[in-house]
């Protein structure tokens, strides 16, 4: 209470020795701004979110719709016609958006699960006082300065067909498409290498000493230990980190074009690769019914995330 | 294979502490246990054991090599910026540079469209920054301090369109730039990302974390709302701000997929949809793009180096508690 940097005399006088002077949440509340009602100031305040939600968020919703139920010619010399849910139903059947969906799929396999461990490994490792522990932490966290697309062109050093390091190294060869595949997600895997990092050495950081040093007395060996206590106390921050990743994954897209254009044959082509369809072959309304699959993924990955900020607001209060 | 390695943990003495310890009955006080450990590994450098040393030996080794694979492609895309790109592949490709060009920073800075398209980004980046923020603060104060009829109604809408990313509505947003005639424009490339949904549940968490003894005394010294917002509120939630701060700086300096549909022109491209274009179409200028690259991340580097505490605390906002 103390150290509370109080503003008003009034106040630090009245509070300790005169408790007859009760400050009621709703008229305090409703003392502040005098010129304004609540309710107005609030809509005020919220009102620029809301324009720039109402545009670029629900409006593009609508549109999305709109474009998926109608049918546009690729080169929109004529006019759009009705097609009601055909063309949803079509687009969301046919083998683009399946071979989309596997891609992005098999994208998701190769990064998650190889992504977390790599960051308990990197952030166990780097989680000990030790001498120039510092400079480890630092280039262990340092491909968070990286973006998807710098982190892309720092692949073609490695993976390209004709000048990269690895380049005859079969496993992990642009020239077929299931390595091709593979090989795109190792560069997003080293380039989220830094925030899995940084958000599992942070929870590391909140597993108490004395919790582990209890559970060396009762003869829990290493192992046990990392099991039964390390890792259920850290499992908010995993969970959270596989849900980022499963939606950069959902997300990825620059990898993409950067590396392989979507080749070879196709083998490469992420959902999104196929909606953004940088070398125009889809029509608006294809693009849109493929863009309304998208958001019904992405939809279930939020509906998790939600669930799990919720439950920390709870905590919270 | 991630678990057991670096378990070999030399913090936690073994056996002096834990005889005294184990008196305790299992549940040792928090005085006692870190008492020991300080104790044990500072203070006492002879009784380490050979055991001790070869622990910390592994773990140096362990970091090192970890090092080694994370750091290796940075070398190489400094290795194949630097090196005569024809002369390292008529060498073979080795793992050292080869006719090393120091000016391809400079080439790729003044002859190809690296310089512009840096400023593009520091100014379509700030301008994302300094929007969010005001948008941002606005609304979490709306949603922290006042109420209003339908705040739950907002509040989903908010919520809602987290599951709108740029990704999904890409189309119908690029179709609505090109409308309104702002492909290439920085109004096209800003426009979507003024507000945001995480910034509002960030910086409202920050102001939850306010004190009501304190609303009550500002209010009682007649703030008025906006004075409050700004001389108590913000300087309040600063660290939440400055994480806030970092991490919109890093998305929006990152963007790819919406700078690169919002643009068909290189003069608009910003530094990240620019390192695909520059020496892509000649081979004897491959190294400008590796270049590129690097000038790209030095921004963040920075951010990074001084502003680590930020970035750990912005990225870490959901997933550790406190």
């Amino acid at each position: 209470m103390s150290d509370i940097p109080t503003t008003s005399t009034e106040a630090t006088a009245g509070s300790p020795d005169a408790p007859a002077m009760p400050v009621p949440l709703g008229k305090g509340v409703r003392r502040f701004g005098r010129r304004l009602s609540d309710s107005a100031l609030a809509y005020l305040l919220l009102l620029p979110s809301l324009i720039v939600f109402g545009v670029f968020a629900y409006y593009p919703l609508y549109r999305l719709f709109w474009y998926a139920t109608h049918h546009q010619s690729r080169f929109r010399n004529r006019p759009a016609t009705y097609v009601g849910f055909s063309q949803i139903r079509d687009t969301l059947t046919g083998t683009d958006f399946k071979d989309g969906l596997l891609h992005s799929g098999l994208f998701m396999v190769y990064t998650v699960p190889l992504g977390l461990i790599l960051g308990i490994l990197l952030a166990v490792s780097a989680h000990r006082r030790l001498k120039g522990i510092k400079i480890f932490q630092t280039i262990f966290s340092s491909t968070v300065a990286s973006s998807v697309a710098v982190a892309s062109v720092v692949f073609l050093t490695l993976v390209n067909a004709e000048i990269g390091y690895f380049r005859d190294v079969s496993w992990l060869s642009l020239k077929n498409p299931t390595s091709a595949l593979f090989a795109v997600s190792l560069s997003a895997v080293w380039q989220n290498l830094g925030l899995t990092f940084i958000v599992v050495l942070a929870a590391l950081q909140t597993v108490p000493d004395e919790l582990i040093e209890a559970a060396t007395l009762d003869g829990y060996g290493a192992i046990r230990r990392f099991f039964k206590i390390t890792v259920p106390t850290i499992s908010p921050a995993l969970l959270f980190l596989a849900i980022v990743l499963v939606v950069f994954a959902l997300q990825a897209y620059a990898q993409i074009e950067i590396l392989t254009g979507g080749g070879p044959s196709g083998g490469t082509e992420t959902l999104l690769f196929k909606i953004a369809d940088p070398s125009g072959v889809r029509s608006l309304g294809e693009k849109a019914s493929l863009s309304l699959g998208l958001f019904v993924l992405t939809a279930v990955v939020a509906g998790a995330q939600f669930g799990i900020m919720s439950k920390r607001v709870h905590y919270g209060d | 294979m991630a678990t057991d390695k670096p378990i070999t943990n030399p913090e936690f003495p073994g056996t002096d502490s834990a005889e005294t310890a184990s008196a305790n009955a299992g549940t040792p006080t928090v005085e006692s246990a870190q008492g020991k450990a300080v104790v044990a590994s500072d203070l006492r450098p002879p009784k380490k054991s050979a055991r001790h040393y070869l622990g910390l030996t592994g773990s140096y080794l362990l970091l090192t090599s970890l090092s080694v694979v994370i750091l290796f492609p940075i070398y190489m895309l400094i290795l194949r910026a630097v090196s005569s790109p024809l002369a390292y592949i008529s060498a073979g490709q080795p793992l050292h540079p080869v006719d090393i060009q120091w000016d391809v920073f400079k080439v790729a800075f003044v002859d190809a469209n690296l310089g512009r398209a840096m400023g593009l980004s520091f100014v379509v980046t700030m301008i994302i920054v300094t929007a969010q923020l005001v948008t941002a603060t606005l609304a979490a104060y709306a949603f922290a301090f006042l109420e209003f009829p339908f705040k739950n109604v907002f509040f989903g809408l908010i919520v809602g369109t987290l599951l709108l990313p740029i990704e999904v509505t890409l189309i119908a947003n690029v179709e609505t730039i090109r409308r309104i005639g702002m492909l290439n424009s920085v109004q096209g490339l800003t426009l979507p990302f003024l507000a945001t949904a995480v910034g509002i549940f960030l910086i409202r968490q920050g102001f939850l974390g306010i004190p009501s003894e304190i609303r009550d005394a500002s209010n009682l010294d007649g703030y008025g709302h906006f004075r409050f917002m700004f001389k108590v509120a913000l300087p309040m939630s600063k660290p939440i701000v400055g994480s806030f701060i970092v991490i919109s700086f890093l998305g929006a300096w990152n963007q790819y997929v919406w700078p690169r549909f919002a643009t068909d022109r290189q003069k608009w491209q910003t530094v990240q949809v620019a390192l695909k274009t520059i020496g892509s179409e000649n081979p004897e200028r491959l190294n400008l793009s590796f270049a590129a690259a690097i000038v790209a991340a030095l921004p963040l580097l920075v951010l990074l180096i001084f502003f680590q505490r930020q970035i750990v605390r912005g990225l870490t906002a959901g997933a550790v508690k406190g």
